[in-house]
């Protein structure tokens, strides 16, 4: 076996490989620094070269993965150090969303958006708490082959794929939007094209390579994301004299913005304008009772949908021990803190700097005519995606005639504090990382549900190693398409659509999953019952609340794994009571899950 | 099927399963309890943080990057203890 003797050399040299690479990505950061101080690339060729530059990389390292093992090409060889796999995570789970949106969601969205930032990190104590040992314990390939070996049969397998393919498939669209958003700015062409590029961009790491491609790609990407999201921050921070290290020190900033909220008033425009939003939710001011209500509600789903979600759970396949397992479930949370407690920082030093009078940057509070003239301000302004207008006509800019696209937070940071174009090219690379690693995750569970849990083990049982894999592959090429082809169409914003995978997964996955290791007595038809009736439950409320239903609690629809959990959980009690306890075969398997020694459940290759 | 006895797996998941309880109930209150007392919290400061904020954007998190260590480093005596080492 060539190729495994030629994986585990590359897993022994994993530190040296990937300094190279961060030595050399900092490298390349620093030459289009000097290229653009000696006036020989402009802001359009940096982020063009940026974004090329990393793309050939991850596509060189999907080729180099490319595997014809079936035990690689869905479990990358199950030979993925913990610190490693805790970046793949990172990334994996990371999407455009986080990179892009988070810090202006609370840029914008004060309190009862910060319930994403907890969701987002508690989940991992769930990961940790109930899934990951156990899982890579059991030896499964993808989250449904746990379901239907655990409780037997076609239909709960089926089931689980059903859930998967749809909370995964509304996650993946908005990834590739994202993918197409930056593509299309980078390279200048329509939204469109910029879809399909993405895509490309996409199936060259993880076509050749399956799963050990995604792995080896996401760990680059991790490094350019994590870099492109720190960098500006600190960089501002320094400039602006915040600080060397902003993280510990914004807390007299978040009291200023409040200040400056009760002087200027969150009234809201006077005249609307679509798409762009004026600040009118207070930065942190908490109200106790339904605002409380609704952030825990937000975080719960959230988290038990991190848990459930089959694009992280599979990550943790690929470690070699169980202890390993949750080692990098820690690493994971680590690295995904790294970022999820900068956004907070940013999102309030870029708001003091635009409001607080005091500033040299502020533009709230200065005449309409500087403003208006103020280079990063006009840019953005040609594109729609932001709007200053005097609509009371005092000639001063009021906090509520200063449209912003939440948006474009991130992106304009650099910009607002005056900092090099070498940045933003930076941040757009950062972008494209975090989008495409997401999306890679994403289409890879679909795709190994499909050729492993519904061709292979319900449809053809029989069929060869190279035949699988070539289902597997050709998938993955149908769903990346279909996905692409629903992205270009833009129906739902990234936050909802990302939202929605969360409290589907939760919904119809959670607890079949923790029932499956924690419950014994969980049989086949309570798993199918929970299943079908908190995937169902939790649809159908979507769809009352989506199309202008009164919502119940206050229960909206980026929140609907609420009614999603508590069917699901109560279904799958009762019917599992009212039918026949698992046979002594399945409770020993269950047991045999609990310990990290011996054999795994499922045989290494299956 | 691994040849350990059923006394040692009996004690091993009763531990394990103890552990993981304990860690929820933390998990809980850093999770939910904390930021729906936010209002009530940002009475108190830290770092110059009003508390409530400074738990919802950083002490919880750091919660809860501490709370898998710990789980983990506990969880790993356990499975020593009990011959339960998968490394």
């Amino acid at each position: 076996m060539s190729e495994q003797a030629q994986g585990t050399r590359f897993v022994d040299k994993l530190h040296k490989v990937y300094g190279i690479y961060t030595l050399g990505f900092l490298g390349f950061f620093a030459l289009m620094a000097i290229l653009e101080q000696l006036g020989i690339a402009d802001a359009n060729a940096i982020g063009l070269l940026f974004l090329l530059f990393t793309i050939a990389i991850y596509a060189t390292i999907g080729y180099l993965s490319r595997t014809m093992q079936v035990n690689f090409y869905y479990v990358a060889g199950r030979e993925v150090p913990s610190l490693y796999n805790g970046m793949a995570t990172a990334a994996d789970w990371m999407s455009g969303a986080s990179f892009v949106a988070l810090a202006g969601g609370i840029f914008f969205g004060g309190y009862p958006y910060l319930g994403f930032v907890i969701g987002w990190t508690g989940g991992y104590v769930l990961v940790n708490a109930l899934m990951a040992p156990y899982l890579r314990k059991f030896g499964c390939y993808t989250v449904p082959d746990f379901i239907g070996t655990r409780y037997g049969g076609n239909g709960a397998r089926l089931c689980a794929v059903i859930v998967l393919v749809v909370a995964s498939f509304t996650y993946v669209t908005a990834q590739i939007n994202a993918t197409g958003t930056i593509a299309s700015r980078a390279l200048r062409i329509p939204f469109e094209l910029g879809v399909w590029f993405g895509l490309l961009g996409i199936l060259l790491c993880s076509m050749l390579g399956g799963m050990r491609g995604v792995t080896w790609t996401q760990v680059a990407q991790y490094i350019v994301l994590i870099i492109a999201y720190l960098v500006p921050v600190v960089w501002m921070s320094n400039a602006q004299g915040f600080g060397v290290i902003p993280h510990f020190g914004y807390g007299e900033a978040a009291e200023r913005i409040a200040e400056l909220e009760g002087i200027y008033g969150l009234g809201g425009a006077a005249e609307a304008i679509a798409g762009l939003k004026v600040l009118t939710t207070p930065h942190f001011d908490p109200q106790g009772g339904l605002d409380s209500w609704k952030f825990v509600t937000l975080a719960l789903c959230m988290m038990a949908g991190t848990a459930s979600l089959p694009h992280i759970l599979m990550r943790y396949f690929t470690t070699p021990t169980v202890r390993s397992a949750r080692k990098s479930v820690g690493w994971s949370l680590f690295f995904i803190f790294l970022l999820y407690f900068t956004a907070p920082a940013l999102a309030t030093l870029t708001k003091l700097q635009l409001l607080d009078p005091t500033l040299a940057t502020a533009v709230v509070g200065k005449a309409v005519e500087d403003v208006a003239n103020l280079e990063w301000i006009q840019r953005w302004t040609e594109v729609g995606m932001l709007a200053v207008a005097d609509q009371n006509g005092d000639g001063i800019v009021q906090l509520n005639e200063f449209f912003l696209r939440p948006d474009i937070v991130v992106l304009a940071t650099p910009e607002i504090a005056g900092l090099p174009y070498v940045i933003s090219g930076l941040v757009a690379a950062g972008g494209m990382a975090a989008a495409m690693s997401t999306a890679d995750g994403l289409l890879l569970a679909i795709a190994n549900a499909l050729s492993h849990d519904l061709y292979y083990k319900i449809i053809d049982p029989k069929a060869d190693t190279k035949h699988r894999l070539l289902v597997a592959r050709v998938l993955l090429l149908v769903i990346g398409a279909a996905a692409a082809a629903i992205a270009s169409l833009q129906l739902t914003g990234i936050l909802g659509a990302v939202a929605w995978a969360f409290c589907f997964a939760c919904s119809g996955l959670f607890f079949p999953l923790v029932l499956g290791i924690w419950w014994k007595r969980a049989n086949r038809q309570g798993a199918i019952a929970g299943m079908i009736a908190g995937f169902l439950a939790g649809s159908i409320y979507l769809w009352h609340v989506y199309s202008g239903g009164d919502p119940l609690w206050s229960i909206d629809h980026l929140r609907f794994g609420m009614i999603g959990m508590p069917v699901s959980l109560v279904a799958m009690v009762v019917v599992s009571l009212m039918t026949p306890e698992p046979d002594a075969e399945t409770q020993a398997m269950v047991d045999e899950t609990r310990i990290p020694t011996g054999k795994p459940i499922l045989a290494d290759t299956h | 099927m691994s040849d350990v006895s059923s006394d040692n797996r009996r004690l091993h998941w009763q531990r394990s399963s103890k552990l993981t309880y304990v860690i929820l109930a933390i998990w809980f209150v850093f999770g939910f309890v904390v930021p729906w007392f936010a209002k009530d919290l940002n009475a108190g400061s830290f770092l110059g943080f009003p508390l409530g904020y400074y738990f919802i954007v950083q002490g919880s998190l750091i919660v809860f990057v501490l709370l898998i260590v710990v789980h983990n480093l506990l969880q790993d005596r356990i499975d020593e203890e009990c011959g339960m080492s998968d490394e």
